[in-house]
Parts: structure tokens; sequence; C-alpha cells
């Protein structure tokens, strides 16, 4: 089975988030970049699916070179090799068209239900789209049996249970695998990842429908209002009459 | 031209998220001195016509039934009533069915697509709107290039108004591209209410020390009538559900009320629950990250703390 992960560079999630430039550049100064938390479930799903069923694990990525460790932490966890589209991820749609590019032959594409960066959640229904396969949306579970893949995905209040074919496009999320479940580097694995291939390709458009202009942080919060313990009466009449919220 | 608007339906239902994505539509529609189209699609329990008093002026309702896994039909059947309607704006709510649709949708219109929005767009040529960005520790003004756009409208962020108004309804029989996909079983958490339409949301994090300590988390949330949540710890070691977890890594969630029991405050959590109008920490530690965040706070034991609460709650309900 061939599988494509396709997965994003993002800030650590503990990351303050700040900008620059007059507030229209995200200020990179002391961040950590990681694999999109999504996407790991993701990666780590196809690791496990590749090492029972046999087949490969193609990571993807569009971005610069400097989010090549990115990449190669993906292949020290475990895939077989990579693809990085050397350009700057414009938006949803540029993205997309990019990884949909690459992404024809594969038995299974999984992509993050959402990247923490831009929450778009856009690329992997954009690529199903433009490849025209089957999608499944907030994925939380998924096994394959021959051609035939039976998952699970979230709905409002509750969960479905799905059967679908190959090949097939997935946004997954945790569920797919659980948190203790995701796989680490090993050391093995590090030094393997150095010399597994990297391929560095060209953008083949520069086209996307929507830009950043500018950003703003969520404004601060006034002081907390402290009540004493004991005293949770006054806590709801000031939910009723000040807060007006019951 | 018009501005179309998905009124997605729940088993027949509209639910909040619908009636503030029409609300959105007609808001930006008068501004653009256009016409609000809503679209059903399948079955309604609930008359259509509804939609008029939150600004619909036409309901067009697709009578073929399709699964609400299959994105592929309902994106191609919006695209028909799109084009038949010359929409010029598409509004969803940003809800998992619509997140589902509208990337196909895009593509398939040729259109720019916006998820998380929470104000109508500040500028209309070209369109320039505000939504939420890193997992809600920014807002970011979007632009979009193209003249053709969707919006997705985050839950809870933008307020439901009714006026006077009736809409008209037209039926329309679509011609969808069906997908692979099918539905085997829906598992439904009866009786509660969704997370991503709740008022209210009573969240509870490790402090509670075990998944058996959760009854008075639920009997709180009952007695207001509240969604139950839990931080990202709690869902990771399986005392609650994935579909609680709360934060930059789960759900982002938009209450008018949130209330935070025995959870310190993580910059991930709080990413997920600041867009909460007020928000009440329950915290032993009076050094929890929570306080700096929160509106209202009590430094206490969550097991004393909570029943008391829920003792006022009730003799508070009982009087008014």
């Amino acid at each position: 089975m061939k599988i494509l992960v396709c997965i994003s560079n993002v800030p650590d999630t503990t990351s303050a988030i700040n900008f620059t430039s007059n507030n229209t550049e995200f200020d990179t100064n002391g961040i950590q970049f990681v694999i999109n938390p999504y996407d790991e479930f993701g990666l780590t799903k196809a690791i496990k699916l590749r090492d029972h069923h046999g087949g490969t694990v193609t990571v993807a990525h569009v971005g610069s070179a400097s989010n090549e460790p990115t990449l190669r932490k993906a292949l020290a966890i475990g895939a077989d090799d990579a693809i990085r589209i050397d350009a700057a991820a414009s938006d949803s749609f540029f993205v997309a068209k990019e990884l949909a590019h690459i992404a024809q032959g594969y038995d299974l594409i999984i992509c993050g239900r959402e990247s923490i960066d831009y929450n778009g959640g856009a690329v992997p229904g954009m690529m199903a789209e433009l490849l025209s396969l089957d999608f499944i949306n907030a994925c939380t579970g998924l096994s394959i049996e021959g051609s035939t893949a039976t998952a699970e995905r979230e709905i409002e209040g509750g969960k479905e249970h799905l059967s679908a074919n190959l090949p097939l496009i997935i946004a997954g999320q945790k569920g797919l695998v659980e948190e203790a479940d995701l796989l680490i580097p090993n050391m093995r694995g590090i030094m393997t990842a150095r010399t597994k291939p990297l391929n560095v390709l060209a953008a083949q458009s520069s086209e996307h429908k929507t830009t950043s202009i500018s950003f703003e942080k969520p404004a601060a919060k006034a002081s907390c209002k402290m009540i004493e313990a004991g005293n949770e009466k006054e806590l709801v009449a000031l939910l009723h009459q000040e807060a007006k919220v019951i | 031209m018009s501005v179309l608007v998905f009124a997605e339906n729940w088993d027949g239902a509209f639910k909040k998220g619908t009636f503030e994505a029409v609300t959105y539509a007609h808001e930006t529609a008068k501004s653009l001195g256009l016409s609000t189209v809503a679209v059903t699609i399948g079955n309604l329990s609930q008359d259509a016509a509804q939609l008029g008093k939150y600004g619909a002026d036409k309901v067009i309702s697709i009578s073929n039934s399709m699964d609400a896994c299959d994105n592929q039909a309902m994106a191609s059947a919006l695209k028909e009533v799109a084009e038949q309607e010359k929409a010029q704006l598409i509004v969803v709510s940003n809800s998992n069915t619509g997140k589902s649709i509208i990337p196909r949708l895009a593509i398939k219109l040729d259109a720019a697509l916006i998820a998380n929005v929470i104000e109508v767009p500040s500028s209309n040529n070209p369109l320039t709107v505000k939504k939420k960005a890193f997992s809600g520790k920014a807002l970011e003004i979007a632009q979009a290039q193209n003249d053709r756009c969707i919006l997705a409208v985050a839950p809870n962020s933008f307020h439901i108004t009714e006026i006077e108004n009736s809409a008209t309804i037209e039926s329309f029989d679509a011609n969808p591209t069906n997908t692979n996909v099918s539905s085997t079983n829906i598992e439904k958490a009866t009786g509660k209410i969704t997370l991503a339409e709740a008022d209210i949301v009573v969240s509870a994090g490790r402090g509670l020390k075990g998944p058996e300590n959760w009854d008075m988390v639920e009997e709180l949330a009952d007695l207001l009538g509240a969604g139950t949540a839990c931080s990202k710890p709690v869902s990771d070691i399986g005392w609650r559900p994935h579909g609680e977890h709360v934060g930059q890594t789960g759900k982002a969630v938009a209450p008018n009320l949130y209330i935070a029991i025995g959870i310190s405050g993580a910059i991930q959590h709080l990413a997920g629950v600041n867009s909460s109008k007020v928000m009440v920490a329950i915290n032993t530690d009076p050094e929890a990250p929570f306080f700096k965040a929160a509106d209202y706070g009590i430094v206490g034991d969550a097991f004393e703390v909570v029943p008391k609460l829920i003792e006022e709650i009730r003799s508070f309900k009982s009087s008014n």
C-alpha cells in the first residue's frame, strides 16, 4: 500500500503568538516549529498501516528549506521518503493544488483535520476535489482490509461509522491513534533519517485565492474577580446580575 | 446575484449554527444590496419558511436525500444551486458538515474560501473579513482574491437577530455526484447538548482526580443546560471521550459562560476557550494561570466548591 502523509510545520502548542512588521507577519523569533499535532496522529497511523500491510509511507510538505528539520523528524519517526515543494504556503488553495500535483497514484492520503496556525481545514477537502477522490473529514478511526476502508468520523454530538473504498483521502485527528501510541524518533531512526530521500520540487504555479492582510491579538481580559470559597451564592448572583449569563 | 446560505439541518431540524449563518448572510447581503437565498438539503421536520425570520428571502429546498457523510453529493448539489442563483457569496456554518463540504465547493466554483469568520466583512470589494487564527490565540484580517467567495461562520461568534420577514419556498431537484463512502452506523450521545452549540459549557480537568468524580460535573451541566467538556490530559488518559477535549488541539468553543473546574489553564487550553464571553475558574492553586484569563474565580477544593455551587444554582433556579 502506498500512503502519502501531508504535513504542516507549525509553532509548538506552547508558543505565545506575536506579530511583527506592523502586525502583518507572524513573529518567528524564539518559536520552536513542530509537525502539526493533527498530522502527527496521521503519520503514526500511516506507519502502523505500512508495518501491518507492507508498502511505503511518503511525507509531503509545502514550505521553505528552513522547514526541513520537521520533514527529517517525520523520516526519523519512520516515513520512507519525503517530498518538499519549495514555496511559501500562501493559502489553502495553493497548498492543496501543489500537493494534489504530487499525490497521484497513492492508495491512501492522510492529512490532519486542520493546521493549528491558520486553521483553514481546507487542504484535504480541496485535494479530494482536485484528485476526484472520496474524502472523510474529522476522521477518528481507520482500518484497511484489502481495498476496503472502515472508518469513524466525528459528527455533531456523536460519531459515525463509515465504509469506503481505496483510494481515499482522510483528514484525521486524535483517535486515529491514541496520544500514548504516538511514535517518537529513536536514535536509530534519527541516524537513518539522514540518508533517506528528501526530494525538493519546484512549485507548479503561484496561484492563490486569499491573502492575509494583518493580525490582531484577542483583547486582554480585565482582572479576575475573586470570590471566597464557601460564598458560592455570591458567584451565582454575579453571574446572574453582573455578567447576565444565567 | 445573491448571497447563498447553506441552512444545515441535523436529522431534519435546524440548530443555532444555522440561524447564525442565515443572520450573517442576511447582514452581508444587505450591505451588498443583494437578496439572501437559503438552501436546505433533505427532508425537514421543521418549517423551512422560518428561515425568513433570520433574513432569508427565499428558501431552496433540495429534496434529494443525502448522507451527511457524502460531502461529494452535498457540494455538487450546492454548486448547482449557487450557479442557478448567481451566488456571489456563499455562507455556511463552520460545523463538521460545513467544513467537509466547502473545500470541494470552493474548487468546483473557483471561489476563495475563508473559514472561521467572526464578523461580517469590513469591506466588500475586495472582500475583507476578520477570522480566528492560531487556534484562538490571534485574529486575522483576510482578503479574498476572487469575486466569488465562501465564508464559514465560527459557531457562537455571531449574534442571531430576528426580523419581520417571510421567505418563499422553492423545491430543487439536484443531480448530485455520489461517493463510495457510506454510513454504516451513527452513535449519538443522546439527550446531551453538543459542545458546538452550547450556550454554557462546564469543563473539568485533572483536578477532579478520576473519571468516577464526573457525576458532579454532569449534575452542574444538567442544571445549567450546559455541555460538558474536559482538558487534554483528561481525554488523553481516557477519563473522558475525545469529543469533549477543548483546547488548541481539540475543539474550540465560544459559549456565553465557560466554567473550568480543576483546570490549571495552560496556554493550549486557553487558546480553545478564550472566545467565551464569561469564564469562571475553580482551582485549589491560587497561582493557576486560569485566574489570569477568567472573569470570576474561586480558590478552593472542587469537591467542596462544586456541590455548594450546585446547591446555590438549584435554589437560584427555583426562585427565578
